[in-house]
């Protein structure tokens, strides 16, 4: 079993945690608006051919806020700022919600950064129709439920969320809402110049999206795809926002056919 | 002392059921609002205003909400303009301006000239930082409330008193030409009195700014750990805080008769009164409290903002009640309101069994400034002018010499922050716990 530890990394003026485990080329990994939640059954099979490496996202509790951080592309800036300085360019990158976000500005940018990109349900694109699903007006429990489409049989959604939420889990969540809205409040999660930006940047992309997710509408899917037509785009059926956890056989098979080893 | 006059200004017509089928009164459709009543209610607010004057309140107290019939006020300096031209002596306080959500200091600091000017400098300001809910309804993200907040408030002071024009590039605001041709009567400017519901980190901000803090029927209990915390931070700067840095507001309803004042009165707790104001979801938007707020409220067992606990947080979207469980929601909020009144956080009855009851308080909390705060739901404006009456003529007369009696100076009569306190010298109390133990309070 591919062990996994933290280490700081010393980037862009702040004391950056990151999360490594496995073995094989480095794959680094952006978690979403709710935060790390911690190594799960898809870390552990990816980490059997990858060395994942996982940032805690600063301000999110582990790592500290960085204050000059305002928006997903400042965040983008942070991240890729990170590659450069510990020559970690060009990396397979997967990006999940509003770390695809992230991973997108960074791929607009600079398209060099990555050699392929997965997207997770990615925000960072407003949908023509519907719009992404607003979970600042939320409670943190409607927010975690709205994720995943079967919360009673997705175990490692009970594993993570299920019980009583600890005050340690409910400071943690509220240091993620406050650092996701500081970046993203206005425009919600999404930057309108970022479609126009990404076209052309050919960087090999697969879109994942599950059939049934609440959270991010599938017109921000096509709207990627429009920016970027050569993208696969891979649908995994009866699961909501957080394939990874619902479906994550199907997940795994998808991610690892499309990076390779 | 000052005695104020407050009312939130409920729009009366909006069906109880809704606000129970919504838990709360933030987000009730519009499609309940009536402009033929709303139109009649703006023009009887102001009258009564002008009433509270002519009873001979010091002040009468305008707030802002948005988005729901808890308070029709959600353009504030409109009517406190309207209530600068109408009025002639009343001091007219402004509960405040919610700096954050407007998000455009330097209009706010031209309103507020313009009415200070128009009522011949009768205006205070005072400056809040918007509830939950209307950051929503405003748009202005949470995360950055207390900092839009803070430069707001030191924005408007330069606006007011640094001549122009001048050129302003802040964090979160920018002005290219910072000129406001009309300046407040009131030099160097009007006072601030802030209210706020127990935020340390606002009550210590006043403290810093030597601005009285107005507890708005806050817990009492709470309220006079707090007067201390802002004491305290009172020592370390230098000076004696008293009651003129200390102002207290609170729901009270008078009648003829003790049964009737009591019917009546249960229109506090219309709707699921104070308590129902928002959603916990709306309450409490992400980064609106600081982060140590955010562990107080997690970890001190029974800690809550606003009614809203951790566990409340915790829980999902609200499950709406059906229709057959609204008398049963409607027995509990009667109960609340009772148990309120023991509490003293909402007083009713005549003015015999009123005025003891606020001496109490007055007693306890010696505050400079005291409002009262008259009462929501549907009731009518005859019975709302019956109370206000009965407070002036019979309970306000008394209380006035109460407060001479225990010295409470209020912060026109002596500016707050200008007890100079010796280093090394203790302070002196601000409050009296001493009647609550025997009332059964904390």
């Amino acid at each position: 079993m591919p062990n996994f530890y933290e280490e700081t990394v010393r980037t862009g003026g702040a004391d950056l945690v990151v999360v490594k485990g496995g073995t094989g080329k480095p794959l680094l990994i952006l978690h979403d608006e709710l935060g790390y939640t911690g190594w799960m059954t898809w870390n552990e099979r990816l980490a059997e051919q990858r060395t994942l490496l996982i940032p805690l996202q600063p301000g999110y509790g582990r790592t500290p806020r960085v204050e000059w951080l305002s928006s997903y592309r400042d965040l983008a800036g942070f991240y890729s700022r990170m590659l450069r300085e510990h020559h970690l360019d060009p990396i397979d990158v997967i990006g999940f919600s509003a770390g695809g976000f992230t991973a997108a500005e960074m791929a607009a940018a600079d398209p060099h950064l990555f050699r392929r990109m997965v997207l997770v349900a990615p925000m960072g694109i407003k949908p023509s129709e519907e719009e992404i699903m607003d979970f600042f007006s939320m409670t943190i429990r409607s927010h975690l439920r709205a994720t995943v489409a079967d919360t009673v049989n997705t175990a490692e959604f009970g594993k993570i969320y299920g019980g009583e939420m600890t005050p340690e889990q409910f400071e943690a969540f509220e240091d993620a809402r406050t650092e996701t809205a500081r970046l993203g409040w206005d425009p919600f999660m999404h930057n309108p110049s970022l479609p126009c930006l990404l076209e052309g940047t050919n960087v090999p992309t697969l879109l994942i999206r599950g059939t049934r997710d609440e959270v991010v509408p599938h017109d921000c899917i096509r709207a990627y795809k429009k920016a970027l037509p050569d993208a696969q785009v891979a649908e995994i059926e009866g699961v909501g926002h957080r394939p990874e956890i619902e479906n994550q056989a199907e997940f795994v098979r998808v991610t690892r056919d499309f990076l390779g080893a | 002392m000052q005695i104020g006059y407050f009312t939130e200004r409920p729009y009366r017509w909006v069906p109880e059921n809704e606000v129970l089928r919504n838990q709360a009164f933030f987000a009730v459709s519009n499609r309940f609002f009536d402009p033929a009543k709303g139109s009649e209610d703006y023009n009887y607010y102001l009258d009564e205003n002008c009433y509270a004057e002519e009873l001979g309140f010091d002040a009468v107290a305008l707030n802002e909400h948005h988005g729901t019939p808890f308070c029709m006020g959600s353009v504030m300096n409109v009517e406190a303009a309207i209530l600068a031209r109408i009025t002639s002596k009343v001091k007219i306080v402004l509960v405040g301006n919610p700096l954050p959500v407007i998000k455009h200091p330097l209009r706010i600091a031209e309103e507020l000239a313009e009415i200070d000017l128009i009522s011949r400098g009768r205006l205070v300001a005072g400056w809040v930082r918007g509830a939950g809910s209307e950051q929503f309804f405003n748009n202005a993200n949470p995360a950055f409330n207390r900092e839009y907040f803070n430069e707001a408030h030191d924005f408007i002071i330069q606006a007011w008193t640094r001549p122009g024009p001048w050129r302003y590039e802040g964090k979160h605001f920018r002005y290219r030409h910072v000129n406001p041709w009309a300046l407040p009567l009131q030099k160097p400017y009007p006072q601030m009195w802030i209210p706020g519901v127990l935020s340390l980190e606002t009550v210590q901000w006043c403290a810093q700014h030597r601005y009285p803090y107005v507890g708005l029927g806050t817990a009492i209990g709470p309220t006079c750990d707090l007067w201390d915390y802002y004491a305290d931070e009172a020592a370390k700067l230098g000076y004696q805080a008293g009651p003129e840095n200390f102002g207290y507001l609170v729901p009270t309803f008078l009648a003829e008769t003790e049964e009737r004042a009591q019917e009546l009165g249960k229109g506090f707790a219309f709707g699921g009164g104070q308590a129902a104001f928002s959603r916990p979801e709306h309450t409490l938007p992400p980064g609106y409290n600081s982060r140590d707020a955010i562990r107080r409220l997690a970890r001190q067992p029974g800690g809550s903002w606003l009614g809203v606990s951790a566990d409340k947080l915790r829980q999902g979207t609200v499950e709406r009640h059906d229709t057959a469980a609204y008398d049963e929601v409607r027995k509990k909020l009667f109960a609340s309101y009772q148990k309120a009144q023991e509490a003293y956080q909402i007083v009713v009855g005549t003015p015999k069994t009123v005025l003891p009851k606020i001496k109490t308080l007055m007693e306890v909390l010696r505050p400079g400034i005291f409002v009262i705060f008259n009462v929501q739901g549907p009731v009518s404006n005859q019975d709302r002018m019956t109370s206000m009456r009965l407070f002036a003529q019979e309970v306000m007369p008394a209380l006035r010499d109460y407060g001479k009696e225990i010295g409470l100076k209020d912060p026109i009569e002596r500016t707050p922050g200008s007890v100079k306190l010796a280093s090394g010298v203790s302070r002196l109390p601000v409050a009296d716990r001493g009647p609550l133990a025997a009332l059964g309070l904390k």
